[in-house]
């Protein structure tokens, strides 16, 4: 990459050109729909067409490229969850991040630096013991530090807050990362849109016809189109596509609410959360804080935002660093995240034999996006669930087999 | 700031109050419907019947919200459905 772009910089008369490509009229019939175009569809429609050569395929996106969550997130990236089956699934995810920009010569911004997430409390502690043993059992980096060594991993944190906040010591996962979230998704479009996958932006499923348990016809507001094999991913709506292809998802919608500061000069070098204050930052490489934390209070189907939210992620980034009390907000938003009742996604088989769920994303799908495309795309194309993804299978709520990840992801994305 | 109504104790600050989820049409009783009951909760683009607790009260209501709009239809204690 680094020659490519000094060919790039040297040339006098650079041609500019659109990597995603416009978007064709539908055909009658695809070998494979994709329906949603944010991160995991797109990531999947790569996997297929580069890995698979299934490259009859289209990516059905209602608004624009990967307009949704995936655009919205706060870009955190690591593996330190809770059980087994998760932390095995999510360090394959960190493992293909670190060499996605070369495999993909898009540059995605890739930033290891470590996640630092801090105990309050001997009970987050004594969980974060169970979390590191956990993590290193399975081969992740990550261990329990102790106060003096979060206050060398991050100077510029206050450790004089006291009362029930105080800092205890941590848990550092020098694994945990962020990237540019509108690169990863462009990214992999680039290079689907290469092997002839159809990128239709602006194209909302609306419908579908089934005869018996197979779906065959996809009704689009641009047309109906037949598909051999579908794989829904459509973020904050898959509990609604799931009810129009006639079947329900234990899931439901919560907002989930972030905030960017005006560009600061580097002092946050880690990725810093508090599970107390239910927030957490991160400092982009344009130098803006990003803001995130838990997510809104009640069920609520729509990005707006709320005083309410804003302040308490205010508060709790001052506890944390009160000299960014003067600092101007520059933007701030919301997304419908897609909750399970577990906090651990739906992957694998639905109700129906050719339509395949990467659902439940909820809160934690970014850094889950090239692990479950690569996945969802094995399965598409072997008609075979692979190993690592069987935990995550939907009829786990029916055999009460549930893998609870709530503690490792509160305010911690 | 946002506003629920609380039967009892009249128009309060919506952080007065905890949410307790949907009011589920599947019955935990049967266990055909045990499962339903505990995981597929209720999740509509549009009414949904949830319900609420007034905390300094303990009061335990229903109240009927849109969705997508976040508007607050109707509040009413549980055995007291307005006709
Ligand atoms: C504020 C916020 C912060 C977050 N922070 C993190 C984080 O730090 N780390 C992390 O790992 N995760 C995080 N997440 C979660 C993460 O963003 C999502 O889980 C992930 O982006 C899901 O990707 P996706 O491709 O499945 O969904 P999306 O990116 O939402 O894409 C789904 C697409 O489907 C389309 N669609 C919907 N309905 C239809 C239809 N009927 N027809 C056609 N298309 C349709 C939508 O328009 C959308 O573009 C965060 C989420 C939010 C909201």
């Amino acid at each position: 990459m680094p020659f490519s772009l000094l060919k790039y910089g040297l040339r006098s008369r650079h041609v500019p050109y659109g990597d995603i490509p416009k978007t064709p009229d539908l055909k009658r019939a695809y070998d494979v729909v994709i329906i949603g175009g944010g991160g995991h569809g797109l990531a999947a429609a790569y996997y297929l067409s580069n890995v698979h050569g299934i490259t009859n395929v289209a990516v059905l996106e209602k608004g624009y490229l990967a307009g949704g969550n995936t655009a919205r997130n706060t870009t955190t990236i690591r593996s330190n969850y809770m059980t087994p089956e998760s932390v095995s699934f999510y360090k394959e995810g960190v493992k293909l991040y670190e060499t996605m920009s070369q495999d993909l010569g898009f540059n995605i911004m890739f930033s290891q630096r470590g996640q630092l997430t801090l105990a309050h409390s001997e009970a987050t502690l004594r969980s974060f013991h169970l979390r590191a043993e956990m993590g290193k059992y399975m081969g992740t980096k990550i261990e329990v530090v102790d106060v003096q060594t979060v206050r060398d991993l991050c100077p510029d944190l206050n450790l004089d807050i006291g009362g029930q906040h105080e800092i205890l010591g941590g848990l550092w996962h020098a694994d945990g990362a962020t990237a540019r979230h509108d690169a990863v998704a462009w990214g992999y479009a680039k290079h689907a849109a290469a092997r002839g996958v159809e990128i239709h932006q602006r194209t909302e499923v609306l419908g579908f016809e089934k005869v018996g348990d197979r779906v065959t016809e996809i009704r689009t507001n641009r047309g109906t189109i037949a598909a051999g094999q579908v794989l829904q991913a459509v973020g904050g709506l898959n509990g609604q596509v799931a009810e129009l292809a006639g079947f329900k998802l234990p899931i439901r919608c919560f907002p989930l609410q972030a905030m960017v500061t005006q560009p600061l000069k580097p002092f946050l070098n880690t990725l810093v959360s508090s599970a107390n204050l239910h927030t957490y930052l991160v400092q982009s490489s344009r130098g803006e804080i990003v803001i995130g934390g838990g997510s809104d209070p009640y069920q609520l189907a729509s990005t707006r935002s709320t005083l309410d939210q804003k302040e308490h992620l205010a508060e709790g980034a001052l506890h944390l660093f009160p000299f960014l009390h003067k600092v101007k907000l520059l933007r701030q938003w919301a997304g419908i995240t897609d909750m399970t009742p577990d906090y651990s996604p739906i992957m694998g088989a639905s109700p129906l034999t050719n339509y395949w769920l990467d659902c439940g994303w909820g809160t934690w799908g970014f850094k889950a996006t090239p692990v479950a495309g690569k996945r969802m795309a094995e399965t598409i194309a072997t008609g075979r669930v692979p190993d690592i993804l069987k935990p995550f299978d939907m009829r786990r709520f029916d055999n009460f087999a549930l893998l609870n990840e709530m503690g490792a992801t509160a305010a911690s994305h | 700031m946002k506003i629920l109504t609380c039967p009892v104790n009249g128009p309060r600050n919506i952080t007065e109050f905890q949410y307790l989820g949907p009011v589920r049409a599947a019955d935990a009783d049967i266990p055909d419907q045990l499962v339903e009951s505990l995981f597929y909760a209720e999740n509509p683009l549009g009414v949904l019947k949830e319900w609420w607790r007034h905390t300094p009260s303990n009061t335990i209501l229903i109240a009927e919200r849109h969705t997508v709009s976040d508007q607050i239809i109707a509040t009413y204690l549980p055995n007291r459905k307005p006709a």
